[in-house]
C-alpha cells in the first residue's frame, strides 16, 4: 500500500487541487486549529508536540534537581522562598526529608522517561523518519497521534501526583518494592505511588504505539531506491531504539501489573512476611523483591540505549554533514548499533550485583557488560575519524555533537569500572554511579538532543536559532556539566552514598561540604543557561532569521528536498527517488551530492 | 490532489504496513507474556510454592478457542468471496466463542476456588496468583479481540460504503489466531511446570 492511500485514509482530507506555493501547504488541507495544532496527525506537528511537552518536563525535572541540590549544597542555610513555592515541604526554608526523596524520585522518572525517551525519540523519530526515508507520513498517522496523547495523559497524571496531600512517590525512580508495594512504607507510597504507576502504564502504551509505527514506517514506507544500506544513520539508530522499546517496555508493564496486585489485591509476588514498624509483620508470604528488580532492569537496561541511540544517530549525521566528510565506517556503525541492541538485553543483572546474585552468574554478566565496550569503542573511533582532517563548520549543532562524543567517552570509561562486579561492590549506590550515568546517559543524550534541535530547527520552523546564544549555551553547559559531575567521581570513591538527605551529619563526608556547595552552585547556573536556550527557542520560532534556501546545511538527506515549510505530505509532487547513500560529502571534488542525484558513469556506487 | 500524485507503483509493496505493525505488536505482546512466564519460573524455584492441578475446564476452553480460530478463518474466506451474509454469521459465531472462552476461563477459576486454591488476596500463594494474572491478561487480550470483531462486524452493516478491502479483516484474523496460539502456549506452559 502506498503512502498516499494511508494519508488519504486518515482524517485529513487532501482536497485541494491547485497551487504550488511552497510556503503555505497547510492551507491545502483546510485544517482547523484543532486538527492542525491539537489532534494533529501530521508527523511534523506531533514531533513539535513531543518536543515542547518534553521541554516542559525538562524544566520541571531540572528545577527539581536545583531544589534538592540546594539541600545538598547548603544543608545549614534557610531559603524562605522555598516555603512560598512548595509549602509544607519547605517549612522554615528547609526542604523536608520526604520532599527531598520525592524530588529525587520525580526528577529521575521525569528525566528518564518523559524527557529523554518521549522528548528525544518521540520528537526526532516523528520528525525524521518520514522525512529521511521519503514517506508522506507514518504507517499509521492515527496511532501516532494516540501515542502523543497517551504521553500527554501520562504527564497529566504524573503532574497531579505532585499536588496530592501525601506527596508524589518518593521511593526512587526504580520503584523497588517494598517501598513501592506498601502504602504504609512512606507518605509517597500512598496515593503518589498509585498515580506514578498509572502514569507509567500510560507512558508504556504511548511508547509502544510510537515504536510500532516507527518500525513499520522504516521497514515498509521507504521511497524508491532507499535500500536499508542507504538509510541515514539517524534512521538506523531510531529503528534500533524502537525495536528495543517494543521488546522491553511490555516486560516492564508485566512487572507493574504484578506490583499493582501486590499493592491493592493482597498477592505476594514481591512482598514477604517482613516487619514494618507501626504496622507489624505483613500477612504476605514468600514474595521476592528481587523478582521486581529482574523485571524492572530487563527494561531498565535497554532503556538507557533507548535514550542513547537516537542521540548517537543524530550525532553521526551532524558530524558527517558539518565535517563535510563521509561518515567513517557506515556499516561498522550499523553493526555496532545492532550489537549494542542485542547486548542491551543481556546485561540487566549488572544493576543487581549486590542483591545476593550468584557470583558465578555475576561473572557472566560482567563479561557481557564489558563486551559493550567493543561496539562503543568502534563508534567513538568512527566519530573521531570522521572529524579527522575534516573541513569542520562549527555550527552550534556541530559543537553539541562533538560535545556528545566527549561526554560519551568520559562517561563510557567509568562504565567499565562499574561493570566489574568486584569494583561495583565498593562503588554501587555511590556518587560514582550518579556521575557515570548522568554523564554517559543524561548529559550526553541531552547534548544529542540539543544538536538535533539546532540542526533541524530550520526544518521544523523555517527559521534559524540564534547562533551566539547557541555558542554561549554550548560552552556554559559543556563546562558546567563537567564541573558538576567530575567531582562526584571522587565523592563516590570516598564512599559517599547516593540518595542521602544530609551529609553534614556524617563525619566521613564532612570534607565534601565545600565541594557539594560548589556542585550545587554550578548546577543552578547551568539550569538558568537552559532557560536561556528556551528563550532562544521560542523567540526564534517567531522572530528568528528566516531560512531562504531549502538546504541550509548543504546536506545530502531527503528532508532538505522538501519545501522550506513542508505541508502534510511533505513533498510537492512525487516523492524523490534515491540513488545513493546519504554521505557523499567531498566526493570527486564536489562538496556534497544529495541522495537524489543519479550516480554518474564514472562514479562508484554505494 | 495533483501534488499528491501517487508513487505507489514506486513503492515495494511486500506487506501492508498495518499488517506489519500487527506482527510487531504481536512480538511485543509475546514479550509481555514471556516476562510473566519467566517471572513464574524464577519465582517457582524459590520455594514456598503451592502445587495444584489445573482445572479440567481449561481443556474445554482450549477446544472453544481452537474452534473460534477455524470460524474466523472461514469468515475471512467468506469476506473475500463477498458472501457478506455468511461472513456476518461466521464472525458472530467467532465473537460468541470468544466470549464463551472467557466465561469458561472464569469457570476454571471458580473451580480452583472450590478446591481451596485462593487466587488473589491475603493468604494467596504466588503459584495461584500467577496463574490468575497471566490467564486474566490473556482473557483481556481475547476480549479486546472481541471488541475489534464487533467493530468490523458493524462496519459490514454500514450502508454508506461498500468496502471490500480485506486488510482490516485479515489483520483481525491474524490477531485472533495469535491469541489462540498464545493460549495454547500458556496452557502447555502451565501443564508442564505444574507436573
Amino acid at each position: 500500500m502506498s503512502n498516499e492511500a494511508i494519508l488519504h485514509s486518515s482524517v485529513v482530507a487532501h482536497d485541494h487541487h491547485d497551487s504550488h506555493d511552497d510556503t503555505h501547504h497547510e492551507h491545502h488541507h483546510h485544517e482547523t486549529f484543532i486538527t492542525k495544532y491539537v489532534f494533529s496527525q501530521d508527523h511534523k506537528m506531533i514531533a513539535k508536540q513531543f518536543l515542547i511537552t518534553g521541554m516542559f518536563w525538562a524544566v520541571l525535572g531540572g528545577f527539581m534537581s536545583v531544589l534538592f541540590r540546594l539541600q545538598l549544597g547548603y544543608p545549614d542555610s534557610t531559603f524562605p522562598w522555598l516555603e512560598d513555592i512548595i509549602g509544607k515541604w519547605g517549612k522554615g526554608g528547609h526542604i523536608s526529608a520526604e520532599a527531598y526523596y520525592a524530588l529525587v524520585t520525580t526528577h529521575g522518572t521525569v528525566l528518564v522517561f518523559f524527557v529523554l525517551t518521549a522528548g528525544l525519540s518521540g520528537t526526532f523519530a516523528n520528525l525524521l523518519i518520514p522525512l529521511q526515508v521519503g514517506a508522506r507520513d507514518m504507517a499509521s498517522p492515527f496511532m501516532n497521534m494516540l501515542s502523543y496523547w497517551f504521553f500527554f495523559l501520562a504527564g497529566l497524571v504524573m503532574l497531579s501526583s505532585i499536588f496530592v496531600e501525601t506527596g508524589p512517590f518518593s521511593g526512587g525512580w526504580t520503584a523497588y518494592p517494598p517501598l513501592s508495594a506498601l502504602g504504609s512504607a512512606s507518605p509517597g507510597s500512598k496515593t503518589g505511588m498509585d498515580l506514578w504507576i498509572i502514569a507509567m502504564a500510560l507512558f508504556v502504551v504511548s511508547s509502544l504505539l510510537g515504536g510500532l509505527n516507527y518500525i513499520a514506517t522504516i521497514l515498509n514506507m521507504r521511497t524508491k531506491g532507499m535500500s536499508m544500506t542507504r538509510l541515514p544513520l539517524t534512521i538506523w539508530a531510531l529503528f534500533f531504539t524502537a525495536v528495543l522499546g517494543v521488546l522491553s517496555f511490555p516486560v516492564l508493564l508485566s512487572g507493574f501489573i504484578l506490583l499493582i496486585f501486590d499493592r491493592n489485591f493482597g498477592t505476594s509476588f514481591y512482598l514477604s512476611d517482613i516487619f514494618v514498624s507501626s504496622v507489624g509483620a505483613l500477612p504476605n508470604e514468600g514474595g521476592s523483591a528481587i523478582l521486581f528488580q529482574h523485571l524492572f532492569w530487563f527494561l531498565g537496561h535497554p532503556e538507557v540505549y533507548i535514550i542513547l541511540l537516537p542521540a548517537m544517530g543524530m550525532v553521526s549525521e551532524i558530524l558527517s554533514t558539518n565535517a563535510r566528510k563521509p561518515i567513517f565506517g557506515y556499516m561498522a556503525m550499523v553493526g555496532s548499533m545492532f550489537a549494542i541492541a542485542i547486548l542491551a538485553f543481556l546485561v540487566w543483572a549488572h544493576h543487581m550485583f549486590v542483591t545476593g546474585l550468584n557470583p558465578f552468574l555475576g561473572s557472566i554478566f560482567v563479561l557481557l557488560t564489558l563486551l559493550i565496550a567493543v561496539p562503543s569503542a568502534i563508534k567513538v573511533f568512527n566519530w573521531i575519524t570522521t572529524l579527522w582532517r575534516g573541513n569542520i563548520r562549527f555550527t552550534p549543532a556541530m559543537l553539541f555533537a562533538i560535545g556528545f562524543v566527549s561526554l560519551f567517552i568520559s562517561g563510557g570509561l567509568t562504565g567499565i569500572w562499574l561493570g566489574n562486579s568486584a569494583i561495583d561492590i565498593h562503588l554501587h549506590d555511590t556518587y560514582f554511579v550518579i556521575a557515570h550515568f548522568h554523564i554517559v546517559m543524561g548529559v550526553a543524550s541531552m547534548f544529542g538532543m540539543f544538536a538535533g534541535i539546532y540542526h533541524w530547527f530550520p526544518k521544523m520552523y523555517g527559521r534559524y536559532l540564534n547562533n551566539n546564544l547557541g555558542y554561549i549555551h554550548f560552552w556554559l553547559t559543556m563546562i558546567g556539566a563537567y564541573l558538576i559531575f567530575w567531582p562526584m567521581h571522587y565523592q563516590g570513591f570516598a564512599g559517599m552514598p547516593r540518595r542521602y538527605y544530609d551529609f553534614s551529619v556524617w563525619e566521613s563526608f564532612k570534607q565534601f561540604a565545600d565541594l557539594n556547595r560548589f556542585i550545587s552552585t554550578v548546577a543552578t547556573i547551568v539550569f538558568f543557561v537552559q532557560i536561556m536556550f528556551l528563550f532562544n527557542f521560542f523567540y526564534s520560532i517567531f522572530k528568528g532569521r528566516k531560512v531562504t534556501s531549502t538546504n541550509p546545511w548543504s546536506s545530502n538527506t531527503l528532508e532538505w528536498t522538501t519545501p522550506i515549510n513542508p505541508g502534510h505530505g511533505n513533498w510537492v509532487g512525487e516523492i524523490p527517488e534515491v540513488h545513493r547513500w546519504a554521505y557523499d560529502y567531498g566526493k570527486d571534488g564536489k562538496d556534497f551530492i544529495p541522495q537524489t542525484t543519479p550516480v554518474g558513469d564514472d562514479e562508484s556506487v554505494h | 490532489m495533483v501534488y499528491m500524485t501517487t508513487v505507489s507503483n514506486n513503492q515495494r509493496n511486500r506487506i501492508h504496513p498495518h499488517k506489519f505493525t500487527m506482527w510487531v505488536a504481536m512480538g511485543s505482546i509475546v514479550m509481555m507474556f514471556a516476562g510473566l512466564t519467566s517471572a513464574y519460573i524464577v519465582r517457582s524455584n524459590q520455594g514456598n510454592w503451592l502445587e495444584f492441578n489445573l482445572p479440567v475446564v481449561f481443556w474445554y476452553s482450549t477446544l472453544v478457542i481452537l474452534c473460534s480460530s477455524l470460524f474466523i478463518h472461514l469468515s475471512v474466506k467468506a469476506f473475500k468471496a463477498r458472501e457478506m451474509q455468511r461472513y456476518r454469521l461466521l464472525i458472530t459465531i467467532t465473537m460468541a466463542l470468544g466470549l464463551l472462552f472467557s466465561v469458561l476461563q472464569f469457570v476454571g477459576f471458580s473451580d480452583l476456588k472450590t478446591h481451596g486454591v485462593q487466587l488473589l488476596g491475603v493468604g494467596s500463594n504466588p503459584a495461584a496468583s500467577f496463574l490468575a494474572i497471566i490467564c486474566g491478561l490473556h482473557i483481556l487480550h481475547v476480549l479486546g479481540g472481541v471488541v475489534v470483531l464487533m467493530i468490523i462486524f458493524l462496519r459490514a452493516y454500514s450502508n454508506k460504503s461498500k468496502n471490500y478491502n480485506p486488510v482490516p479483516v485479515e489483520i483481525v484474523a491474524t490477531y485472533w489466531h495469535f491469541v489462540d496460539i498464545l493460549w495454547i502456549y500458556l496452557f502447555i506452559f502451565f501443564s508442564i511446570i505444574h507436573t
